[in-house]
């Protein structure tokens, strides 16, 4: 018997995704599509056909010809970027969803956490909850039992397991979810992207919470688009790109080679991505930085202004209403720097031409140099319309920052510049005792 | 880093590597097992989302498990006044309260467990999207929670016997399996509609008329002895027929024997049961992409 705790051959998942029809000529048409398509698609009911109803026509491979192993005790890191199919991977070894071709041998007992809470109830107290989400997860009762005091004191929710979860703060929820799912120990075990949740404090506990579970020899399988993390914690990466394996081997080559990539990506234009999600009904058609002159720029200079101009089109001719926009700057680690958001700034758009431009104005841009990557998301009536998540790369070159002549360089004197001036306090040579300022002095 | 290094030092607790379980993950191919072991294997989660929505179905209410008594008690007193008083219905020779109390207790049951497990997949589709367990758990699981309520319900009917004088004899002991083919009854229609209602949303506005029109072709405001017999045989493809008229006949001594109505009834109950089980299999495959 090999020791390989996952092994997958030739792995493929097609989905069916609905496909745009050819708008209907004369009302006499339609009526008699709508007339006869109920019957069309009972026939494929009673055929067993299960997409029947979806009116679902193309096929799209989310994986295809995938093949890898894993030892036992490894912990590898899938990688790449939004619709490569690393989600699909995790169901499909959960085995949510079943594969369209190929197999996958598993040895042990697999625990996966693709979501946090999945099945928890409203209704029901914190003490229900976890018994409850705890056996959904795959725990015994037995287990849960023994383990619940340890769950309880990770969630830090003691005083309220009597109370109904609907009345927690979504931060206790998310405490509380990731506490049961944290105690689940299963020889293998499939995390999809659970860290981003809860705030700065609670991540690190997390992260170090699956730290130890990578630590007891079990094999896990974590998908993260935290490049930091996905280092921390893995030994090996797994690279995926539209539905296939780029790349395996140690964790560190793998990330650099997804870095690499990303860098080619960004320089395609906008219109023909397809790695974007939201419901379409505006989408972002480019991207064009201008300096503080108003000429196209193909780098932001440190200190100095920046607009940022956003073309968009909607998918029909009519205005849009309640639009909300924001461009967000990642490190090449994948982690979130600052961000402009239009409602934040100066409130949502509330009507916009059905196509057109948006501009965001940066006074100071307050990065070092360096390349930065940066997210692109809008809404129209608070629905997620757009969202690019590696729309572009942004190069920024050293600038006069604070306008003393000394140029900032790139790291690592820090990522991000900020205003600010020094000074010699003028009553500060008083020696011994407590020193106030001026304004605080009382006599 | 450290953490990496420390995973491959101490190698805490596993079991022997040849003891571990092995699945095999494959596409799904022509005909499959019915997953009974499987099924098995999770009777605690089984247990768990009976014990929710047992929870659950009655919080945030004023009767509470009241519920569970007013129903067929408040549909009992409508009856009595509709069919029994101004329609002159016939009941076998029984007060016409309790002769369609009777029914109504089983008839509870079964329509309550059947609109729960036919929309149990739909309203935990996020669960179905996110985890995996036997799916078949869900629509069973909603069904059987019902229990409850028809222990409650039953009792009432116990209680209110006596009004009419009446009594439950040894033949009350029937019961458990009259229960018993209510559940086969409940669950073979419950797995039939939950996987169709996981592609057609057409179900959940069906069903209503799916409950009423099953009510009228089942003797709860009318006895089937209306029907001459070759016809009753035929009526007792309904399988709640059976159950309803064996409940009259155990409780209250009023139907004739169920006998061939029975034989019916067992059998079709069999039949859905059996075929809402395979066609659940063969579409669980496609749950968690299409629901």
């Amino acid at each position: 018997m090999s020791n390989f705790a996952i092994e997958a051959e030739d792995l493929g998942k097609q989905y069916y995704i609905g496909r745009q029809k050819l708008p209907y000529r004369t009302f006499r048409e339609s009526f008699a599509q709508a007339v006869i398509s109920p019957f069309r698609k009972l026939k494929k009911v009673f055929a067993g056909d299960p997409h029947a109803a979806a009116n679902l026509e193309e096929g799209l491979w989310a994986l295809r010809h995938v093949s890898f192993q894993v030892r036992h005790g490894e912990v590898i890191g899938i990688i790449g970027h939004n619709g490569a199919g690393k989600s699909t991977l995790l169901k499909v070894l959960s085995r949510i969803t079943k594969p369209t071709e190929g197999r996958v041998r598993i040895r042990g007992r697999v625990g996966s956490l693709l979501e946090v809470g999945t099945g928890f109830h409203p209704e029901l107290t914190g003490r229900e909850n976890i018994y409850l989400n705890g056996a959904i997860l795959g725990m015994k009762r037995a287990e849960i039992d023994r383990k619940f005091d340890e769950i309880v004191t990770f969630a830090e929710t003691e005083r309220f397991l009597e109370t109904p979860v609907k009345h927690y703060s979504s931060g206790m929820r998310v405490r509380l979810a990731f506490a049961v799912a944290a105690h689940l120990q299963p020889e293998i075990l499939l995390v999809d992207e659970v860290l981003a949740v809860g705030d700065a404090a609670f991540q690190k506990k997390c992260l170090g919470k699956m730290g130890d579970v990578a630590s007891t020899g079990r094999t896990v399988l974590f998908v993260s688009h935290n490049m930091a993390a996905i280092t921390a914690l893995c030994s090996k990466g797994l690279l995926l790109s539209n539905g296939r394996v780029v790349s395996t081997g140690p964790v560190s080559e793998v990330v650099k080679k997804y870095l690499e990539g990303m860098n080619e990506l960004c320089s395609t234009d906008l219109q023909d991505r397809t790695d974007r999600q939201g419901n379409g009904r505006i989408r972002f058609t480019d991207v064009v930085f201008l300096d503080e002159n108003e000429r196209i720029t193909h780098a932001a200079v440190t200190g100095l202004p920046l607009t940022i101009v956003l073309g968009y089109v909607g998918n029909d001719d009519r205005p849009v209403r309640n639009v909300d926009m924001d461009i967000a700057f990642y490190n090449p680690l994948g982690q979130l720097l600052f961000f402009c958001k239009a409602r934040m700034a100066c409130g949502s758009f509330d009507v916009l031409p059905p196509w057109g431009r948006i501009s965001c104005h940066i006074p100071k841009f307050p990065l070092s140099p360096g390349r930065y990557r940066f997210k692109l998301w809008c809404s129209v009536g608070g629905h997620t319309a757009d969202r690019i998540e590696d729309a572009g790369v942004l190069q920024v070159e050293s600038g006069d920052f604070y306008g003393t002549g000394n140029l900032p360089t790139r790291n690592p004197e820090g990522i991000v510049l900020v205003e600010h001036s020094w000074q010699v306090v003028e009553d500060g040579m008083r020696r011994g005792e407590q020193w106030v300022p001026d304004s605080a002095a009382v006599d | 880093m450290a953490v990496r290094q420390a995973g491959l030092s101490e190698t805490v607790s596993l079991p022997a590597l040849s003891s571990l379980p092995e699945i095999v993950i494959e596409p799904p191919r022509g005909w499959i097992s019915l997953g009974l072991k499987d099924f098995f294997e999770h009777r605690e989660l089984l247990y768990f989302l009976m014990w929710r929505d047992i929870k659950i179905r009655y919080k945030q209410t004023v009767l509470g498990a009241g519920w569970a008594v007013l129903q067929p008690l408040l549909t009992m007193v409508i009856f009595s006044l509709f069919f029994g008083k101004l329609g002159k219905m016939p009941s076998d020779g029984v007060p016409y309260p309790i002769f369609s109390f009777a029914a109504l207790v089983p008839w509870h049951f079964f329509a309550h467990g059947l609109t729960q497990s036919a929309n149990s997949l739909v309203t935990s589709a996020n669960m179905i999207r996110k985890v995996y367990f036997p799916r078949a758990l869900m629509p069973t699981a909603a069904a059987l929670a019902g229990l409850v309520d028809f222990v409650i319900a039953f009792g009432v009917l116990c209680c209110l016997m006596p009004i009419w004088g009446l009594a439950p004899d040894w033949r009350i002991l029937w019961i458990p399996l009259l229960l018993l083919l209510a559940v086969t009854t409940t669950l073979g229609a419950g797995l039939w509609l939950a996987a169709l209602n996981t592609q057609f949303r057409d179900i959940r506005y069906t069903l209503p008329f799916i409950t009423q029109f099953w009510m009228f072709a089942t003797p709860i405001a009318y006895p089937s002895s209306l029907l001459e017999q070759p016809w009753r045989s035929i009526y007792g493809l309904n399988p709640m027929v059976g159950v309803v008229e064996g409940f009259r006949w155990a409780m209250l001594d009023s139907s004739p024997s169920p006998g061939f109505v029975m034989v019916a009834s067992v059998m079709s109950a069999l039949v859905l049961f059996v075929s809402g089980l395979i066609y659940f299999r063969r579409m669980e495959d496609s749950f968690a992409d299409v629901v």
